[in-house]
């Protein structure tokens, strides 16, 4: 029970400190809107088709994915920044397990970028993307097992670094790598160089965006892989991140 | 059985970092009930022993119980005996002052029913009821330091560790939060060890003293009992000459020691008033300038520096405020 009302204070002040910081909320969905509106328009006027697909509508669950990835990267911050401020040590001197510490904070970040990943959704109502609430409620606990083993790298890459400065390169070579690799912008198919395949098959969040793209665009999207064999991918992510992350939070100097 | 065991006792504790030996070799018990302060000059030693008697570091070799847990074997239980004033902050500036405290309290696992009355209890004793529900980051430093206070007694903690609670902050705070602690320890029957750089709030608040210097104790015992051991009076002579004077001085009669600091000297004589004269005449001899006398008994800063040969300097002694005093106090 303790270990239970650990966990809930942690998410609860994840949570609160993410809806007091608006600028966080407004700044999240400008880079999303930025990809769809320019980037977006710009490669679909240049006269890219993706099947039936016009090229918006291609990368929009893309940059969904896109969206989780970087702001479940970004809440590694939270870590150095409770290390800086002291507050961490307050939490490891408790007496709950580190794997409760580990989950209170995964569980907070991941509805933190889960809200995020919403917002991006929203937008795709403006954008002309064929939405309904049934997508919605579809694509909502695939978002939600995605960011949990997202959030997991970057709590575990954020409790091996010390300073601020070194988690924003780090986080860097993490995020471009894994985005590119992910089918986000390009299919991951056909001509495609043989490398480039091989390599975003080893990227989770390639199968991630394959399950919301056929999720979202429906028919007019031909899977890489069944539902079933993403969503396990997805969740082995999960589990082997929420084991590694454990162990980050749990060393002792 | 419990009950009789000391508070905390350590058996050859030791902890290296990198080859440097932060803490050598420490054997200390400290009883039920009393409030034990740990001085050194400068150095990691207790803020190194405090990390492993609240299960943050790993000691290198030895034992310590606290509240009879073992630190290594039993960490969870030594966790739920103790309550902790960091040196660094480690409150959330974002969270208001009340939710600090029931964050506290959930991790610390206090049933839900008492929550409510015992913060209510906490804010009271350090006077923020007002400012509970304000976002930390429009506290003073002194406000943080209270509600930290605060925050260490809401789990009924049987041993509180004081990490330098008062560094930093200016004479009027520093008061304040002496009473607070002074308040407590009359109140609950709470075990307090304590670190400090300042003399005056080791003397005044510590039932016993260990003095630690290179990771080991080089003297422990009663404040006043550790005065006494200091024979004679102390003579402070301010001059800028301190040093010419220093060697002139060594070796008259009556005089025991001669110690420079800054630009005044210590001298620790026996025969007290008596002294006083011999020492103007030896100054205006050999033409040093030296501003009027004082005699005094031997202080604990006396005691401090017999024992070290260094004078205790807070590092931190000037005042930091808001981020700056934040960012400096981060965790090493």
């Amino acid at each position: 029970m303790t270990e239970i009302r650990g966990i809930y204070t942690l998410w609860l002040r994840e949570i609160k400190r993410y809806l007091r910081d608006r600028a966080r909320i407004i700044s999240s969905f400008v880079q999303p809107l930025l990809w769809l509106l320019i980037f977006g328009s710009g490669i679909r006027f240049s006269g890219t088709t993706i099947g039936n697909l016009t090229y918006q509508q291609y990368i929009f669950p893309g940059i969904i994915g896109q969206t989780l990835l970087f702001t479940s990267m970004f809440m590694g911050i939270s870590v150095i920044w409770d290390r800086e401020f002291g507050f961490l040590k307050e939490i490891l001197v408790a007496p709950i397990s580190r794997f409760s510490v580990f989950l209170g904070k995964m569980l907070g970040d991941s509805t933190d970028a889960v809200i995020q990943g919403i917002i991006v959704f929203a937008l795709g109502v403006f954008l002309g993307i064929p939405l309904n609430p049934l997508t919605f409620l579809e694509a909502l606990p695939v978002m939600i097992l995605m960011t949990f083993g997202l959030v997991g790298i970057g709590l575990t890459v954020a409790s091996f670094i010390d300073s601020l400065e070194s988690f924003g390169v780090i986080q860097s070579f993490i995020n471009l790598p894994l985005f590119f690799l992910s089918g986000a912008l390009f299919p991951i198919r056909g001509d495609v160089p043989n490398w480039l395949q091989i390599a975003s098959s080893f990227n989770p969040l390639t199968y991630g965006i394959d399950a919301l793209r056929t999720i979202i665009l429906g028919n007019a999207w031909q899977p890489l892989h069944p539902m079933y064999f993403n969503l396990l991918v997805v969740c082995c992510f999960d589990v082997v991140m929420m084991t590694i992350g454990t162990y980050a939070f749990s060393r002792r100097k | 059985m419990k009950q009789l065991e000391n508070a905390i006792e350590t058996n050859e504790l030791t902890r290296r970092f990198n080859g440097l030996v932060a803490v050598d070799r420490l054997s200390i018990s400290v009883e039920r009930g009393e409030v034990f302060g740990l001085l050194e000059p400068n150095g990691a030693g207790k803020t190194t022993t405090i990390s492993m008697l609240c299960t943050i570091l790993k000691p290198t070799s030895g034992r310590a119980t606290v509240n009879g847990f073992d630190i290594v074997k039993q960490d969870t239980q030594v966790r739920k005996s103790i309550g902790i004033v960091f040196q660094d902050p480690s409150i959330d500036d974002r969270l208001t002052g009340r939710e600090n405290l029931y964050m506290h309290a959930n991790l610390y696992g206090v049933p839900p029913g008492e929550q409510k009355s015992r913060i209510d209890g906490v804010l009271k004793l350090v006077e923020l009821e007002d400012r509970a529900n304000d976002l930390l980051r429009t506290y003073s430093g002194g406000m943080r330091r209270r509600l930290e206070i605060a925050r260490g007694l809401i789990h009924y903690p049987k041993v509180l560790f004081l990490d330098e609670p008062t560094i930093g902050l200016d004479p009027q705070t520093r008061e304040h939060i002496w009473s607070y602690i002074e308040e407590l320890r009359k109140a609950h029957d709470i075990t307090m060890v304590l670190t400090t750089h300042y003399m005056e709030e080791a003397d005044r608040l510590s039932d016993r003293i260990a003095i630690m210097d290179y990771g080991k104790i080089v003297a422990s015992g009663t404040p006043s009992g550790l005065k006494e051991t200091l024979e004679g009076d102390v003579i402070t002579v301010k001059t800028k000459d301190a040093d010419r004077l220093s060697s002139m001085l060594a070796g008259t009669a009556g005089i025991l020691r001669v110690n420079v600091v800054n630009d005044r000297l210590e001298v620790t004589v026996r025969g007290g008033r008596a002294l006083l004269p011999k020492i103007m005449e030896t100054a205006t001899k050999s033409g040093v300038f030296v501003e009027p006398l004082s005699l005094r008994e031997p202080n604990l800063e006396d005691v401090f520096l017999h024992y070290t040969g260094r004078a205790i300097r807070p590092e931190g002694g000037d005042e930091l405020h808001g981020l700056a005093a934040i960012r400096r106090r981060r965790i090493k």
